[in-house]
């Protein structure tokens, strides 16, 4: 495809394709469910009330559980088909991964405590933020890490701890931050009323300029990176197809600060998605079709083709189910967030 | 002991499973537990079981938290810490382990949501129906995770090409020989585990309050450790059992695990069962040893002159630790005699018509409360140590199957992990302590079961049974 994976042939040239496809969705949707609930948490400590607090975690205690399912489905399925790569980031990513499951514990058990806490109910709010914050951050390091690339012998890392730790890769973890925040940002616009909602407003705008920064910094810096970025970027004819995708991302960026202001409840919140979705495209088009940046190909990390046809096989089968439900659920606690929080905001609890 | 990467990593991923596994083991079973409890209050309209379903899926949920959080850690250490081995596994286990996300765990998140929060919003019929799927989902995890354990400790349906495990028959993979056993008993451990736990936080709640306190306050926790107990009465018999069974399988496919586990050196006939003994890996036998003649070979062969294989038949490079092996079976299997002897002591008080009042017997019933989650720590501590030097049994040794990481790098995250989970396992077991403290909600109008010796509520209209229910539409929200 587009000149790559030539000497691969029928499903295993297929397969492989397939199998970025739809990881690099899983990955999207990790991105943006969990990038919201991430940025409630980013958020959370500059709210200004224990009732909105109370009100911003309620509005994703019911789903923040499937959203960070989406991450095992990250990890399991770079696992499942594509282990050569897996073997080759994970270890290279070491500190950063395991500073992110740290933090996702932190701010995944406040959920449960925070709700069943009295004196100690500061404590989680700590946890909750620091958590979310901490998380996102190391998922911007390992975002910009991987565009970065690894040294590998094709079998397994063969860098050092800190490879990973660039002005690069720390920028892109103050991206991911500000992105995640205007998403939860959006989504507390869309979730609350009143003066919450308000406040969403004004953190929403901010957090937008941060972003829109962040985006072109990034965009700048990215296509220097490498020469072949560059290339594929700035070379006729693919600038003509590829000029339109900055254009869209700044006419987004400007719908959203106007339906900001507007007063609008729920577009901003999928245009925000919109925004998340336009720079995802970008660094996809900047790194395709290698899985381990700068030298390892879908295809050269891909399971055998009877492993990925197995996993395939139940991919087809769960996940249109698991599409169902997971939308049934959010169906299920559609709408904005009652204003009093009673019995520490559970139905049940 | 040279604390490289590779035993730092071993310690880690022993240390953080070790933690994780008795969250699963705990909500697997309470899942199952929350659905008899709704199933009830929806057959017979019984707010007593009302009341239970919310007060245990409180505890539920805290400890279905726990078990996310942790759980997610396992599924990136398999890369951070052992590359080589997801490297040499992965084209076999990448999918099993994919399929537990894909059937099990967004089954049970997206679920969890509607069962913990959603009650008044979908109805009864529907928040029974959640209930059931994260139920369901919990069994499905189990079946795939144990699936790819099975699968490393007798591998079967794959070939190696090129250094690495390829899949051959997929049949032959998922169901490897060890897994339908290995599953059945896990699944009834989990299951013991809640009763016994169940149990023994009711007996608590029973000893707190003095035996004439009002009978609202006590049902809750009088009904919940009496169907516990009947549980374990029934179970723990067919556990053993299957616990038998299981042990056959490892002396087919795993026969040093077993000389291991038994303390054997020499291959004989007549083996005696070591009740105790020390084991002596320099020396190449045992001291101190306590047995009784031919029931070893007769509890493993069914038959009194059964050979039984020995640890010196094969080299000492290719031999597990010996002692961590035989003890953690003994305290497994000891802890297994112990719950039976509990279940058969409740049968006796339930004959006698003192199971609620017999405080020696609740002082026990409460002391048990954590028996279920030790068998099942120490079951997997001899699984797992007694597959050494191997983590792919016969094919790929732990020592080739770390990451190229360094130790110090392992150091500070384990130093890490172990203190986040101290601090928040701390914390968790107090928001429990707080929760049994209070415990579930007093029940003024009880009926419909033998329970139900209380009049009615005066004036109470005919279909009461109804009010309160918080799936009705008709209700207010609560």
């Amino acid at each position: 495809m587009f000149g790559f994976g030539t000497e691969y042939e029928g499903l295993a040239f297929w397969l492989p394709l397939i199998w970025a496809a739809l990881i690099a969705v899983a990955i999207a949707m990790y991105v943006i469910v969990d990038g919201f609930d991430l940025g409630v948490g980013i958020l959370f400590r500059a709210a200004g009330h224990e009732n909105w607090r109370d009100r911003m975690m309620f509005s994703v205690a019911p789903i923040w559980d499937g959203n960070e399912t989406w991450l095992i489905l990250g990890g399991g399925g770079l696992f499942a088909v594509f282990h050569v790569a897996y073997a080759i980031l994970m270890p290279a990513l070491y500190v950063p991964i395991i500073l992110m499951l740290i933090a996702l514990i932190f701010r995944g058990v406040a959920f449960e405590f925070r709700f069943k806490s009295e004196r100690s109910k500061f404590l989680w709010d700590y946890a909750f933020h620091f958590g979310s914050l901490i998380a996102t951050f190391a998922q911007g390091i390992v975002l910009g890490a991987f565009i970065q690339g690894f040294s590998n012998d094709g079998r397994q890392f063969t860098g050092g701890t800190w490879d990973f730790l660039t002005p690069f890769s720390l920028l892109t973890g103050v991206s991911l931050i500000f992105g995640y925040g205007l998403l939860g940002a959006t989504w507390c616009v869309m979730k609350t009323t009143g003066e919450l909602e308000i406040w969403a407003r004004r953190m929403a705008v901010r957090f937008l300029i941060g972003t829109i920064i962040a985006m072109a910094i990034v965009s700048i810096w990215v296509p220097f990176l490498e020469r072949h970025i560059e290339a594929r970027w700035f070379s006729w004819p693919n600038i003509a197809f590829l000029a339109p995708i900055p254009l869209v991302t700044a006419y987004t960026a400007y719908r959203l600060f106007r339906d900001l202001e507007e007063g609008r409840h729920v577009r901003p919140f999928f245009l925000a998605i919109g925004l998340f979705l336009l720079g995802y495209l970008g660094l996809g088009i900047s790194l395709f079709p290698y899985n381990v940046p700068p030298a390892l190909t879908v295809w050269q990390t891909a399971n055998t083709v009877d492993s990925q046809l197995f996993a395939l096989v139940g991919f087809g089968i769960a996940m249109p189910m698991t599409f169902a439900y997971t939308a049934y659920a959010y169906y299920v606690f559609r709408g904005k967030v009652a204003e009093e929080i009673r019995g520490g905001g559970y139905g049940l609890h | 002991m040279e604390f490289d990467a590779l035993m730092l990593s071993r310690i880690q991923f022993a240390f953080t499973i070790a933690f994780h596994i008795i969250f699963p083991a705990f909500t697997i079973g309470l899942a199952s537990w929350l659905m008899a409890l709704e199933f009830n209050w929806l057959r017979t309209g019984n707010p007593l079981y009302r009341n239970l379903f919310r007060f245990w899926v409180k505890v539920f949920a805290v400890s279905f938290g726990l078990g996310v959080v942790s759980g997610i850690v396992m599924s990136y250490q398999f890369g951070t810490n052992w590359s080589r081995f997801s490297e040499f596994t992965g084209n076999v286990l990448g999918p099993v382990i994919a399929y537990e996300v894909f059937t099990a765990f967004f089954l049970e998140a997206a679920f969890l949501g509607i069962m913990l929060f959603g009650w008044e919003r979908v109805g009864d019929r529907l928040h029974f129906f959640a209930t059931c799927m994260v139920a369901l989902g919990t069994l499905l995890s189990a079946f795939w995770i144990l699936s790819a354990n099975s699968w490393m400790q007798t591998p079967d349906g794959f070939a190696i090409e090129n250094g690495k495990a390829v899949p051959v028959d997929w049949f032959k993979v998922v169901f490897n020989p060890s897994f339908p056993l290995r599953y059945a008993h896990m699944v009834l451990g989990c299951y013991l585990t809640t009763a016994f736990a169940v149990a023994g936080m009711s007996a608590w709640m029973l000893l707190r309050h003095p035996h004439d306190a009002p009978e609202a306050k006590l049902v809750g926790a009088r009904r919940s450790m009496s169907m516990a107990l009947w549980f374990a009465a029934i179970f723990v018999p067919i556990q053993i059992i299957i616990g038998d069974l299981h042990g056959l399988g490892v002396l087919k496919y795993q026969p040093t695990k077993l000389a291991a586990i038994e303390g054997n050196w020499d291959r004989m006939a007549n083996m005696p069962l070591r009740l105790f003994a020390i084991p002596d890996e320099e020396a190449e036998t045992n001291h101190y040893e306590i047995a009784i003649p031919k029931i070893g070979s007769w509890v493993l062969t069914h038959a009194f002159d059964g050979v039984v294989p020995g640890l010196k038949e094969v080299p000492p490079d290719e031999r597990p630790p010996v002692w961590p092996v035989f003890f953690s079976f003994r305290i497994m299997v000891g802890l297994g005699f112990a719950m039976l002897g509990l279940g058969l002591w409740s049968l006796y008080m339930r004959w006698r018509g003192t199971l609620f009042s017999n405080r020696l017997f609740l002082t026990a019933t409460m002391i048990m409360t954590p028996s279920g989650f030790g068998a099942i720590l120490f079951g997997w501590f001899t699984a797992e140590i007694g597959r050494q030097p191997y983590v792919v049994y016969g094919h790929l040794r732990t020592a080739d199957a770390v990451s190229p990481i360094t130790a110090g790098a392992v150091t500070a995250s384990l130093a890490t992990f172990v203190v986040v989970y101290a601090f928040v396992f701390g914390f968790g077991s107090y928001y429990l302590a707080k929760l049994l403290r209070r415990g579930p909600d007093p029940v003024e109008d009880i009926r419909g079961d033998d329970l139900g010796k209380k009049p009615k509520r005066p004036f109470s209209v005919p279909d009461e049974g109804l009010e309160g229910r918080p799936g009705h539409r008709a209700q207010p929200a609560e």
